[in-house]
């Protein structure tokens, strides 16, 4: 603001640094944040008493040990890599051949359906998540009548499922959306050459609609990795698997009675690096498929 | 046959959880004993009798005028920005700013609650910068009159980047003669973004309303569960919380499901009418 006195400065320099620096304040004001918690993942827990803005004393490792077995974030991790890996590929097979058919086939009842997954965009998870419960709640009771314990209820592969569940109405719109705009002279070729209707579909439009495939599977890595509501819900048992998320929520409760700070910064870090990673390497994808899909979130 | 899969889980997963919230909200219903008893529209009585239901609803107006508000014009005043000027490093601010976006509530929860911190907070060791280090610390989570802003705060961080790529795609598609004309006209730039950008995505604008109403209500409910729980005395209810706490933790369910019922209700009619009111001639380009 000092530049204002300055008379060698015009009208529209003047705007210019205006402009960079209200850019880049709102740039520190992320960055900083997100950097801050990498510091203070190495920090010692009597640091955390002094200011927040001094820098580590020293590479402290023992926090991500301590974090990866005593806080269980190890176990935790293996069960979000397992459980973002089971909804992702059962979304994928589930959702594809359905994408596929829904936008190619008219038969009768298409429109319907088509229509009930439009309508299960504006469907929550945060509204159904207790029905959902209450539903696996009931079933493990009725099984549990035939001797099989715990079917539902902490049980990451059911977590998973619901997972793929519910992201499908959002997953089939888009890929939809994509199939409809793939030529359809491609198909009768591979007719005409004797292709099963199977065939042409895995063959000749999957490979095609790659580009929607790779955004849907972006898209959906990272709101199964960052969620935690379902996952909180569904996995009760405080002895019981959970993900990184939970874990790391538990740990933010426990955090003022037993002051874990390192490690509780240590787990934050395990959960953010994979997103960040990825999304350095893809953001340009990440942004673009935004703005084809338009709907998240 | 390749459409079954997934109208199966689509059904058992998504529609029939929804039929059940309405078909719960119905009955008088607690914990996990089977009893429940059909009472019609007695949960829907109770609930505008409930304090506490009426301080959620206050509580998630608030945030989504606020948060709405400000997201919105930021977003928009950093869009224009960068589609419209030439800027060094228009790449990194756009990457940038889209960073919240992919963090996991849960981490974004935990950075503002250090940063809020009332001790040993970001925020606080700056204020001390300017009001002497022994200053009484302000309790942004600790205040009741004060915590409802500190979210509204953690959520546009959160949700700027977002709209703002979506705005900025919008904006790329307003063709760049209408700019060139309005420079030789010499219209200005503050001019220019009044009348050619704000009308040319105006329809963009209506939908992100929708978009805003909706993800307040839900993201509302994300970080008020991993940062304040509500707390302090409910200063922080909202909607979906309140909900979860009847629903989850207080095992009324039937009581739990007809807030969830109110909700939707809520959530479409005022998307309705947000709609309706801001409803203009769509400009052609």
């Amino acid at each position: 603001m000092k530049e204002k006195r300055k008379p060698r400065f015009t009208g529209e320099q003047l705007y210019h640094i205006f402009i960079y620096v209200v850019l880049a304040i709102l740039a520190i004001s992320i960055l900083i944040p997100v950097a801050w918690v990498f510091m203070a993942s190495i920090k010692q827990n009597v640091e955390f008493y002094g200011s927040p803005w001094a820098l580590p004393m020293g590479v402290y490792w023992q926090n991500f040990v301590d974090a990866w077995t005593t806080a269980r974030m190890g176990e935790f991790m293996l069960n979000s890599v397992l459980t973002t890996a089971i909804a992702l590929a059962l979304l994928l097979v589930v959702a594809l051949p359905a994408a596929y058919v829904l936008s190619r086939f008219r038969f009768r009842g298409v429109k319907l359906l088509n229509t009930l997954f439009m309508g299960g965009l504006f469907i929550n998870v945060n509204y159904i998540v207790v029905p959902i419960f209450l539903m696996f709640v009931d079933a493990d009771k009725a099984l549990r009548g035939i001797g099989i314990d715990g079917l539902f209820l902490n049980n990451i592969v059911m977590l998973a499922v619901v997972y793929a569940a519910t992201a499908l109405p959002f997953t089939i719109y888009l890929l939809s959306g994509y199939f409809a705009t793939l030529p359809k002279a491609y198909e009768e070729a591979a007719y005409i050459d004797g292709a099963s209707y199977t065939r042409t579909m895995v063959k000749v439009i999957f490979p095609m609609a790659k580009p929607s495939i790779v955004t849907v599977i972006l898209f959906n890595f990272l709101s199964f990795w960052n969620e935690y509501i379902i996952a909180m819900t569904l996995l009760t048992d405080p002895k019981g698997p959970k993900t990184l998320p939970v874990g790391l929520m538990n740990l933010m409760k426990a955090q003022n009675a037993a002051a874990q700070y390192g490690q509780m910064y240590a787990g934050l870090v395990l959960v953010m690096l994979p997103t960040l990673i990825l999304y350095i390497c893809v953001q340009k994808k990440l942004t673009q498929g935004m703005t084809l899909g338009g709907l998240k979130g | 046959m390749c459409v079954l899969p997934a109208v199966l889980l689509f059904f058992v997963f998504m529609i029939l959880p929804t039929f059940n919230i309405f078909r719960m909200s119905l009955y008088k219903w607690g914990g996990f004993s089977s009893n429940r008893t059909f009472v019609g529209f007695e949960n829907f009585t109770k609930l505008f009798r409930d304090m506490k239901f009426l301080q959620s609803v206050e509580n998630t107006l608030l945030l989504i005028v606020v948060v709405s508000v400000i997201t919105m014009s930021l977003a928009i005043i950093f869009a224009a920005i960068l589609s419209r000027e030439k800027i060094k490093g228009q790449n990194f601010f756009r990457v940038v700013f889209y960073i919240p976006n992919i963090l996991s509530i849960v981490i974004i929860s935990a950075i503002f609650s250090a940063i809020y911190d009332a001790n040993n907070g970001m925020l606080n060791s700056i204020l001390a910068l300017f009001k002497g280090a022994d200053a009484e610390p302000v309790y942004w989570l600790g205040d009741q009159s004060i915590v409802i802003y500190s979210l509204a705060g953690a959520m546009i961080w959160q949700a700027i980047g977002y709209y703002m790529v979506m705005y900025m795609a919008s904006m790329a598609s307003i063709p760049e003669s209408l700019y060139e004309s309005a420079n030789l006209e010499g219209a200005s730039r503050i001019h220019q973004f009044f009348h050619i950008t704000l009308p040319l995505i105006w329809t963009n604008l209506r939908t992100t309303l929708t978009f805003f109403i909706i993800s307040t209500i839900n993201m509302s409910f994300m970080f008020v569960k991993a940062m304040t729980s509500g707390g302090p005395d409910g200063s922080t209810e909202v909607f979906l919380s309140y909900m979860y706490k009847q629903a989850y933790t207080n095992s009324s369910y039937g009581y739990g499901m007809a807030i969830g019922v109110v909700v939707f209700a809520f959530s479409f009619a005022l998307s309705a009418i947000i709609n309706a009111i801001t409803k203009r001639d769509v400009l052609e380009y």
